[in-house]
């Protein structure tokens, strides 16, 4: 009840302060942000592996990451971030009425999203795609045998959409019970609710370890949407985007570059022209974005690279064991791919 | 005093306007009235100027754009290729029917308890006791949460069942099933005879008071009125040739695994959601009413109960006919404000995954984005329902009123 009544007192401050705060909003964001020394960063309320809070209030995962690289390579410390925890429908009003600078929150990049929202993507930081769970024991090994299933899913997302376009394309019947919260989902389909959890693969992989039996449980192998999920920044600062859009291309190109976490500081020697220019050597790319030339070699000090970030976070040591799949660098089989620094 | 006063009313004001009461607050108000449409209006104004310089879809055209998801219960036909529009109405008629159906069993449980703990049986007014005090001191949130997953943990599963009533209901995880009656042609006769009886009955429940009041003479109007309600309709529905029967859910116990149990869209269903939220919302606010009967009937003096027995008039008259219609008036006005609980209390069904007009509109407002035109939209259907709830009440309580001569 309570917690109830705090999120519909949130959403109405959100939209009161949409309503008031835009128009005093006049700094840039990055001049706002290096004048407050800090700079605030929407996430999940509680996703493992994308952006979680420990028992200290200690923010971790993919999400909160970036969220770390871009306040290295703004303000010099990965420490200048405050989080923000936000539900699902309440993100994009924060975002726009400043109350977050950048919303790093496993959000989908959808056209109506980009256009209609006052919203600028800044890339696709993780490929998800849409896949759906099952028990075991139903014997069923593919997404076209589930034709009158019952279906498990949280509202607010587009998840919703895709499972009703899936089943209409393919001409099944279905019935869709839709939670609020993740938590709900989860419950109810272990209490066998349902006979179909879908939500996005890699909160799949998260909240099956939340059942009573996970190896009860299999993922199947259909992916039956699309869903880049990237950072987001409200639109109408141009320079703002370039800093979230280049955060993201460095901890690829530090990847495909090799360069690491550990080794940052002695690739500065490098004899590689594209490793003196990244790393700040050579040129003053970093001075172009409004920021100085160390940048990227900060960002990468503080977080590691793109690969070193997803190992970390969501990679088969983890607990949640997901594969680099799509997500691997373009020359390793994958479809990560971020523009050159020259 | 008073004649000094009398005297400068009499008199016309000769002071100047500055200094005339009237004239001033006249003034105040105004500028009040003035300060007031002015912040509306730039309030009003500013929205729409900082939605369009951040690029903010607003308006309500998406009213008319295609929903594209699915919605478990719909009272009105709904499909994914319906309007937002339409999926928003889906979402306030369930609401409306929580509220409808959970006020009914508030109203029952409440007067229940409520007069079982004035009960001279020291269980049972112990057990009442116990009831409100349990209920009312839990959050709902948490007793909605526990009648859901209660349920969910207790009945069989979806291909698997109970039956009971002659094997006419069943219940499994998916839901509460019966028989749905199927309305051919010529079953509108059925309504309009319902209606006919309805109005009858209350035709002859004036005259039989106009005559009581006349003569004395009693008559039976409640067996009559069931009578008409009950065989009018009956009786309509031999003469038209049965034109309604009953679908029941079909069982399903072969075939592909998933397509096995009740088939979906055949007979009757009231899903757990349904059940969970109606039944925690119902117990809950029935505790608050206990409490509001209790003190309704403890208000009215003993000594009326004393004087309707010296008048020799039964035990049962006498609560129906001198302690309830004086306990009413203290009752109503507090049983209008958790009738008005319970219906904005449901809108806790989202937690549950009941589609109410919270649920889909997040849906909605997720999908589209505009957020204030669907918090818009939800401010004014709950007030709407809260104020249609209070103006009933508030009619209901005037009849009741005491009538002093």
């Amino acid at each position: 009840m309570t917690t109830r009544l705090k999120r519909v007192i949130g959403e109405t401050a959100l939209v009161i302060g949409a309503l008031t705060f835009a128009c005093t909003a006049q700094a840039t964001t990055l001049e706002k942000v290096k004048h407050s020394g800090f700079f605030t960063c929407g996430v999940s309320q509680g996703n493992p592996g994308f952006s979680n809070p420990d028992n200290e209030g200690n923010w971790s995962g993919f999400d909160v990451d970036y969220c770390r690289a871009v306040a290295a390579a703004v303000l010099g410390e990965a420490s200048a971030v405050k989080f923000r925890p936000l539900a699902s429908p309440e993100r994009f009003t924060a975002l726009q009425s400043g109350e977050i600078d950048i919303l790093s929150r496993t959000t989908t990049w959808t056209m109506s999203r980009d256009t209609s929202l006052g919203a600028n993507f800044a890339g696709v930081m993780y490929y998800d795609g849409q896949a759906m769970m099952v028990r075991k024991e139903l014997g069923i090994t593919s997404a076209l045998e589930l034709a009158g299933a019952s279906v498990c899913t949280a509202t607010g997302t587009t998840t919703e959409l895709n499972i009703a376009d899936f089943f209409r394309v393919n001409n099944m019947p279905y019935e869709v019970v839709a939670f609020e919260k993740n938590d709900e989902v989860t419950q109810a389909y272990d209490a066998g609710r349902c006979d179909v959890y879908t939500i996005d693969a890699s909160g799949l992989h998260a909240n099956r370890l939340k059942l009573t039996n996970p190896g009860d449980h299999m993922i199947l192998p259909e992916i039956i949407s699309k869903e880049p999920l990237g950072p987001v920044v409200r639109q109408g600062d141009d320079q703002w985007l370039n800093i979230a859009k280049w955060t993201l291309f460095a901890l690829v190109n530090a990847e495909e570059l090799g360069i690491t976490q550990a080794n940052v500081e002695d690739m500065k020697g490098s004899d590689n022209p594209e490793v003196k220019r990244f790393l700040g050597v050579e040129g003053a790319y970093g001075e172009a974005l409004g920021l100085d030339t160390g940048w990227a070699a900060r960002l990468i000090a503080a977080v590691g690279n793109y690969g070193e970030v997803f190992d970390r976070n969501l990679g088969p040591q983890t607990p949640l064991g997901i594969e680099r799949g799509l997500n691997a660098l373009w020359s390793n089989g994958g479809i990560q791919y971020a523009p050159p620094v020259r | 005093m008073a004649v000094q006063e009398q005297d400068s009313a009499g008199a016309p004001a000769r002071a100047s306007l500055v200094n005339d009461p009237k004239v001033r607050s006249l003034f105040y108000q105004v500028i009040l009235v003035a300060g007031l449409v002015a912040l509306g209006y730039f309030i009003v104004t500013n929205t729409i100027a900082n939605l369009e310089r951040q690029n903010i879809a607003s308006g309500w055209g998406f009213l008319e754009n295609t929903a594209g998801f699915g919605i478990i219960q719909s009272l009105i036909p709904y499909a994914e290729t319906s309007t937002y529009g339409t999926a928003i109405m889906v979402g306030f008629f369930n609401t409306l029917m929580v509220a409808v159906v959970g006020i009914f069993f508030a109203t029952i449980i409440g007067f229940v308890v409520g007069i079982a703990r004035l009960s001279n049986n020291w269980v049972i007014s112990k057990l009442a006791y116990w009831y409100v005090e349990l209920i009312r001191n839990v959050p709902l949130l948490l007793q909605i949460f526990f009648w859901y997953f209660a349920v969910l943990r207790a009945v069989p599963g979806k291909r698997d069942k109970w039956s009971f009533g002659f094997d006419t209901f069943h219940l499994n995880i998916t839901g509460l099933y019966g028989p749905k009656p199927i309305w051919e042609t010529g079953s509108a006769f059925i309504v309009y005879a319902f209606i006919l009886a309805i109005v009858l009955s209350v035709v002859i429940a004036k005259w039989a008071k106009k005559r009581q009041d006349a003569t004395g003479q009693q008559f039976p109007v409640f067996l009559t009125a069931i009578g008409l309600i009950v065989g009018l309709p009956v009786i309509t529905y031999f003469v038209t040739g049965m034109p309604v029967y009953l679908e029941h859910p079909n069982y399903v116990e072969k075939g592909p695994i998933l397509r096995r149990g009740f088939e979906l869209g055949v007979g009757a269903k009231l899903i757990p959601e349904f059940l969970a939220l109606t039944a925690a919302l119902a117990i809950y606010t029935a505790a608050f009413i206990a409490e509001i009967v209790r003190a309704g009937i403890q208000a009215v003096s003993h000594g009326q109960t004393e004087a309707a027995r010296a008048l020799g008039i039964r035990n049962g008259p006498t609560l129906r006919l001198v302690i309830i219609p004086q306990a009413m008036r203290v009752i109503i006005p507090p049983l209008t404000s958790q009738y008005l609980n319970l219906t904005k209390n449901s809108s806790l069904a989202v937690a549950i995954a009941f589609p109410d007009l919270v649920s889909v509109g997040g849906t909605v407002l997720n999908q589209t984005g505009q957020a204030i035109e669907i918090i818009a939209i939800w401010m004014a259907v709950y007030l709407s329902l809260s104020l249609i709830t209070s103006a009933f009440m508030n009619w209901y309580n005037q009849r009741m009123a005491l009538v002093e001569r």
